[in-house]
Order: C-alpha cells, then sequence, then structure tokens
C-alpha cells in the first residue's frame, strides 16, 4: 500500500502490514519542495509552542522567538493579558523587537521610529502629519496577530490558522501528561533561568523521532548508562518495567516507563544519602496526600518521552525539558532547550533538578552529543536518497500494544505529517 | 602563596592544558585540578557569574563528573568524539585578576577549533580561573569557560573540552 503523493507522485510512506514494513522516504528530508509544504501545511497550521506562562510572568513582560520559521512577538500587556505578533513591522519589515526578552510597555522599530503599543496599535510615527488622517483606520498599520493564541496549564501555543480546532481539542490525550507535568507542584512551574540553545545539522523531523525513541538508547548512550551506574549506585539500568509506547493522536506520541534515574519529585536513589531520602519521602507524602496513593506513585516514579506534534519535546524524566527544534532549510534546525521545575523548590531540591538535566540532556550532557551525531550522519547519508532510498521505522509493528522500545510513536508521527502534507488544499 | 606566581608561570600552566587537551591528553588535564574543584560552561542568555546551583549550564562539573567526563570521552562508545576530533586550542590575553583568599585569578582569551567529519566549528570565549597551590603545584580550583557566542549555532555541541 502506498499513501501520501506529492507533485512528482512519488510515496512518502510505504506501509505493508503483512510484511510488518513501515518505512519513510528518505527525501522527506531532503527535499525543498517538501519544505515548503511543511512550512504551510504543517507550521502555518498546527499549534505551535512558544512560551511557558513563567517567562512571561508580569504585565509588560514579553518574549521574542522565531517558532515555525516566523518571528514572534509573545508579550502580556499592563492587564495581564497575553498576545501574541508577528515581530515584524507593517511599515518595511524590519524586526520590531530585538530583544529575546525583557520588560515594555511599548515598542519602537529602529528603522523608521513607528512605536506600537502592547495591543499591537500603531500609537506613534515620526512624520504623522504626512500620512491621511485615516492612514490607519483599516488597522493595516498595526502589528499582525497571530491568529489564535491559547493556553493549556501554562504552556502557551499559537496557531497561525484562524479556523484550526481549540488547542485543547489539537492536544487531545497529550494534555493527560502536561498535567502529569503541571500536578507536581502545589504552586506552579517555572522555567528555570539558563536557555541550552544549540542546533543540528540535519531535518527537524529527525529530531521529532529521536525524542521519543527509546530503542536507541542502549546502543547509543552506553557511556551515559556506566556513568548512572557509577554514580548513583542505580541497580537496573533502562528498566523499563511496565513501560508502553502510545499513539496519543494528532500526531503526538508518548513513551511511558521506570527510568533508571532519580527524580526530583520524587523518586530517590542511593546517591542522594539519607537527607534526600527524607526529603523525597515528604513530598512523595504530599503528592499522596494530594492525589492519592496511585496517582502521586505515578507522578513520582514514572518517566516519559512525549513529543507534541510537530515540534514540541515534554521529557519527565530525570528531570523536565521543554525542547522544541526549528526547521532552517532542510538540513538545519534550531533547538532550545530548557528546565522545568515546580517555582516552591529550592537549594538541594533544584541542585538536583539540575544536575539531572546537565549530566544527560543538553548539547554538553553525556549523551546528547552522541545523538546529535547519529542524526547529522543520518542527515549527510539522505544525500544518497536515490539509491538507498527510505528510512525503516518498523519496530513493533506486528504487536497489538506497543512496548517502550517499539517505534510506534514514530509511526504515529510519520502517519500525520503524510496526512497533513498529502491533503488537498494550498 | 598568590603573590609567588607570575604571570609567566600561569602563561606555561594554561598553553601546557591547551597542549594536554589538543593531544587528548584527558587524564593528564584533569591532574592539573585541585582535589575539590569545579567546571563550569554558563549557558549564554544568563550572566557570566551566574550559579550552576540555580541556573542551567551547559556544563557544571564538580571533581567526580569531571573525572567521569574525561573516563566517557576515552571511550570508542563517546560517539560523538570517536572518531575523535582533531582540534587547536588557541589562548590569548592572559592576564591575573588579583587574589581571594589566596587563590590567584586568572583569565584568557580563547579560540578553539574543532575539526570533525570535514567540518570545522569555532567557539570562542574567555576562561575564567580561580588558581591554588596544591603540594606545592599549581591546581585548578575553579575553571568557567563563558562563550562569547549566542548559544551552540551552528555548533550545535560541546562535545569536548573548550
Amino acid at each position: 500500500m502506498s499513501v501520501g503523493v506529492l507533485t512528482n507522485r512519488l510515496p512518502l510512506l510505504r506501509i505493508d502490514p503483512s510484511r510488518g514494513h513501515f518505512k519513510v522516504a528518505r527525501r522527506a528530508f531532503v527535499e525543498p519542495e517538501i519544505r515548503d509544504l511543511e512550512m504551510s501545511r504543517i507550521f502555518a497550521r498546527c499549534w505551535l509552542y512558544i512560551a511557558h506562562e513563567s517567562e512571561v510572568a508580569k504585565p509588560n513582560d514579553f518574549v521574542t522567538r522565531t517558532v515555525g520559521g516566523r518571528p514572534i512577538l509573545f508579550l502580556r500587556d499592563r492587564d495581564g493579558k497575553a498576545r501574541g505578533y508577528l515581530n515584524i513591522c507593517p511599515h518595511r519589515g524590519a524586526t520590531v523587537c530585538r530583544e529575546k526578552r525583557g520588560s515594555a510597555k511599548s515598542f519602537q522599530c529602529i528603522y523608521h521610529g513607528w512605536v506600537f503599543g502592547a495591543d499591537g496599535r500603531l500609537l506613534d510615527q515620526p512624520g504623522k502629519e504626512c500620512f491621511a488622517p485615516n492612514f490607519n483606520a483599516d488597522g493595516s498599520a498595526n502589528l499582525v496577530p497571530v491568529p489564535q493564541l491559547d493556553e493549556y496549564r501554562g504552556f502557551w501555543f499559537f496557531n497561525l490558522d484562524p479556523k484550526a480546532p481549540p488547542l485543547v481539542e489539537y492536544l487531545g490525550r497529550a494534555t493527560e501528561y502536561i498535567d502529569k507535568v503541571v500536578d507536581q507542584s502545589q504552586v506552579g512551574m517555572r522555567v528555570i533561568g539558563g536557555t541550552q540553545e544549540y542546533s543540528i545539522r540535519g531535518n527537524w523531523k529527525l529530531m521529532a523521532e529521536n525524542s521519543i525513541d527509546i530503542y536507541h538508547g542502549p546502543n547509543l548512550h552506553p557511556t551515559y548508562i556506566d556513568y548512572l551506574q557509577s554514580t548513583t549506585g542505580s541497580v537496573a539500568p533502562m528498566d523499563g518495567t511496565g513501560g508502553h509506547a502510545y499513539d496519543l493522536g494528532n500526531g503526538h506520541g508518548v513513551v511511558e516507563y521506570r527510568g533508571p534515574w532519580g527524580r526530583p519529585v520524587a523518586r530517590w536513589i542511593p546517591a542522594w544519602g539519607e537527607s534526600g531520602k527524607r526529603e523525597i519521602d515528604e513530598i512523595r507524602a504530599r503528592l499522596t496526600e494530594r492525589f492519592g496513593e496511585q496517582r502521586a506513585k505515578r507522578l513520582a516514579e514514572n518517566s516519559f518521552n512525549m513529543l507534541i506534534f510537530p515540534n514540541l519535546v515534554i521529557n519527565d524524566i530525570m528531570s523536565i525539558t521543554i525542547r522544541t527544534f526549528q526547521p532552517v532549510s532542510p538540513g538545519y534546525m534550531l533547538l532550545t532547550a530548557h528546565c522545568l521545575g515546580p517555582s516552591e523548590e529550592s537549594g538541594s531540591f533544584l541542585e538536583r533538578r539540575l544536575n539531572n538535566f546537565i549530566e544527560f540532556l543538553g548539547p554538553a550532557g553525556f549523551a546528547t552529543p552522541d545523538d546529535i551525531e547519529a542524526i547529522e550522519t543520518a542527515q549527510n547519508s539522505y544525500a544518497s536518497y536515490g539509491d538507498a532510498g527510505w528510512n525503516d521505522v518498523s519496530k513493533g509493528m506486528p504487536l497489538t500494544e506497543q512496548g517502550w522500545m517499539d517505534e510506534g510513536p514514530i509511526r504515529a508521527f510519520w502517519s500525520e505529517w503524510n496526512r497533513r502534507l498529502t491533503a488537498p488544499g494550498d | 602563596m598568590a603573590e609567588t606566581i607570575s604571570q609567566r608561570t600561569v602563561e606555561e600552566f594554561l598553553f601546557e592544558e591547551a597542549d594536554m587537551l589538543d593531544e587528548w591528553r584527558l587524564h593528564d588535564w584533569v591532574g592539573l585540578f585541585a582535589k575539590e574543584c569545579r567546571y563550569l560552561v554558563p549557558s549564554t542568555d544568563v550572566p557570566a557569574d551566574s550559579a550552576p546551583e540555580e541556573t542551567l549550564f551547559y556544563v557544571a562539573d564538580d571533581r567526580h563528573r569531571l573525572e567521569q567526563r574525561v573516563i566517557r570521552l576515552m571511550k570508542k562508545t563517546a560517539h560523538a568524539e570517536y572518531p575523535r576530533s582533531r582540534t587547536l586550542h588557541m589562548i590569548s590575553n592572559v592576564r591575573l585578576r588579583g587574589e581571594v583568599e589566596g587563590d590567584t585569578l586568572a583569565t584568557s582569551n580563547f579560540a578553539t577549533y574543532r575539526t570533525n567529519r570535514s567540518v570545522t566549528d569555532t567557539y570562542i570565549g574567555q576562561h575564567r580561573y580561580r588558581l591554588t597551590l596544591e603540594e606545592g603545584a599549581l591546581r585548578i580550583k575553579e575553571k568557567r569557560t563563558v562563550l562569547a557566542l549566542d548559544g551552540l549555532r551552528p555548533h550545535g555541541r560541546i562535545s569536548m573540552i573548550v
């Protein structure tokens, strides 16, 4: 069975259940035509994560980010209402706000000095007397707002498609896992200061795959597993007992399992000592009080890696990471990683969280550089797609239930990607 | 005592460190650090003197993790660095910056070139050292590598020692 046809009439996926095959055309990582379709059919139509509420905590706070290829200015106005705009001057296109973050009541473009309020309206411009009195009556000289802006439990998203279904519907079953993160705090989560900003010379979809791919763990990351064993006294490396992989619908996927690592909320490991154990026990007790034993156990002990289609990853593992990856060209993406933690956490708890994060995660950790290496060599190979044309993501195909090391969530990603790319439309 | 450490001594020490890194003598390199030490690379969007206890860094190693980092890097299964990169650690503008509790503060500017798979990346910034005498030998109590970069783009990683 072949599905997915583009202008050159070649299929992008090759699915054959009788042989347990799920193959992805490698030209999907290379061809500019596909990249263009992704920008219009995926990044212009899906809900895209922009920021966590704690990054714009106070009135007048703002951040600027390039998301899905679009420069976005995201802010809270003086009343605390969240707003999002294309960070492009309506006059001649210069970047309106050139700082990464800050606090401002208005924004002045450097080029000709047009000034915009937090409501996006043009407040003033030099030589105003030379413009017609009704020059901006139609609002065409205001900042262009993003058509839809919404949040789920502090995670803010925008959508460039005014007709797209609501965020909560789009997230669907992924909300259950966002809940699992946010419920770890009694007062709310916060992004901890310090952003890991890096890049990979590879196609953005390779990071989507990698983020929900546990299969590669033992083979690609033995040095991290060695480190854990020598450091934490953990007994069962990569213990996936009871672990499962789920297709969450809409292209989202998750792998939930028991990792070998300690979790600041709230799974103790011997390396944290007796005082650490008392602290972790207290956190665990409070969770049990709030949610009952069963849910508290899941919140405390279970790890998950989740992809929210197309380019947001939330990993609730030895620490919590919010990772986004933005396509720049078919062979280059920009990544951003933040560490998320309960706002009430400080001292040794916070230190544990940060240590856990940078040991494994991030471009100088004991694992991520090896992921990047694998991805970049794969991207290099795809130049030869005419001769070696297909990627395989078949592991677990014949099974009714996906184990934690199967590739089911990756197939969910590709199926949604293919559906959107090949859907009739512009 | 700190006042006996000369500019020349510090320069020689830093140049020798650079050679060790370029020659992949990483176990020797760890030997340059004091028993209690820190090796830090802050994120580039926070103040250079931020505390790793409350800020996300790229690297925030104590002695144990530093040793483990080197053990990892010397393995063939540290895939990002095997086959090994060729690196060139350029050190300049070495300056002594006074003392703290008998330790000597020094800074150097750096440009480190890393070549692997025919791609050469350049890391630039300033190393900030706190140097101490331990059993008569000069040792690094803290090395803070402050990148003069906007994130790790296009490098994508700090897979070796910058």
